[in-house]
């Protein structure tokens, strides 16, 4: 008996194009989660009572706890970056943990004998991780430039000595490599958590991915953890004046 | 030897190479954890957390190499 074989892949699938954009199988799965986050914000915001209900309580203790962590880190500062950090929390660990929702990379379509599946999940897309990264390391530069005026420049580009010039360029460079740790940190461990998903099921699809399944759910949050606890490191390092 | 044959080799070193210092890394890191929750298990959760993050981080270092071997083989 010949087994069929497992399909991976690397990149996203096209589906459909809508306006001459190509729309892959990942956005339509990160779009549902956007859909589901946004009405979940709306339905609480909406019942905000001052005794709360089990939503309420579920989100306060959500919120709340991600707050008192990320002062640790960020201290006084906390209030400006803080709707960023965990905007970037709640949608990461959502879209992590969507791709293991039955369904998701097994419901598909057929096309020229090859299957493709109808959803993936959002973050085992390179570009989605990369997006990510970009924008929050171009805030990170945004905020250090807004609190430190002209002087933030001056990490890059000192030209007092060819020491600190140097080091200058060494620091440009480290910026960019945050970008990409950050996005092959986050798009490894989720596209590598779907491969190993995938394998197991097709080795023993009883009982035996049930364990992994709790892996998976755990290393979605953790990813989202790092990510988030990352972002706000590079925040107050850019927001505090370097001490030599 | 036929390309096949040299990408197959080059996935498995990439990842046999790349998951050694990770590996040692993670070793050391729970050892350490567990050496300070020994010495003061109070401290147990604030240890245990520290630790998993950390373990995240060196882990990372891990699946670079992974995305790598996981890019030779399906592409």
């Amino acid at each position: 008996m010949k087994m069929p074989p497992i399909h991976i892949s690397l990149k996203a699938e096209n589906i459909f194009y809508l306006l001459g954009i190509p729309v892959s199988n990942s956005m339509i799965t990160t779009w549902l989660v956007m859909v589901f986050l946004i009405s979940l914000s709306l339905i609480t915001y909406t019942r905000l009572s001052l005794i709360p209900g089990y939503l309420q309580i579920a989100l306060e203790l959500l919120v709340g706890g991600l707050y008192s962590l990320f002062k640790e880190i960020l201290e006084e500062k906390i209030d400006k970056f803080f709707p960023f950090i965990i905007t970037l929390f709640i949608f990461i660990i959502f879209v992590n943990w969507s791709g293991i929702l039955p369904g998701i990379g097994t419901i598909g379509v057929t096309e020229h004998k090859e299957f493709i599946p109808l959803f993936r999940a959002g973050t085992a897309d390179l570009n989605m991780t990369l997006a990510l990264a970009t924008l929050t390391i171009f805030y990170v530069q945004y905020a250090g430039l807004q609190s430190l005026g002209i002087v933030y420049l001056k990490k890059f580009f000192d030209i007092t000595n060819p020491l600190n010039f140097i080091i200058g360029i060494l620091e440009l460079i480290s910026e960019i490599s945050r970008i990409i740790s950050f996005t092959f940190r986050l798009f490894g461990n989720i596209f590598a958590g779907e491969v190993l998903l995938t394998v197991i099921a097709f080795l023993m699809p009883v009982l035996a991915p049930i364990p992994f399944l709790g892996l998976e759910l755990f290393v979605g949050f953790i990813q989202a953890l790092v990510f988030s606890m990352l972002a706000a490191v590079f925040f107050a390092l850019a927001v505090t004046h370097a001490e030599y | 030897m036929p390309d096949e044959g040299l990408k197959a080799i080059a996935t498995a070193i990439s990842i046999a190479v790349g998951v050694v210092g990770p590996g040692i890394g993670i070793g050391l890191l729970a050892a350490k954890g567990l050496e300070a929750i020994g010495r003061n298990p109070e401290a147990e959760s604030k240890i245990r957390t520290n630790m998993i993050l950390a373990i995240a981080f060196t882990e990372a270092l891990a699946i670079y190499a992974l995305v790598i071997a996981l890019i030779l083989k399906f592409t």
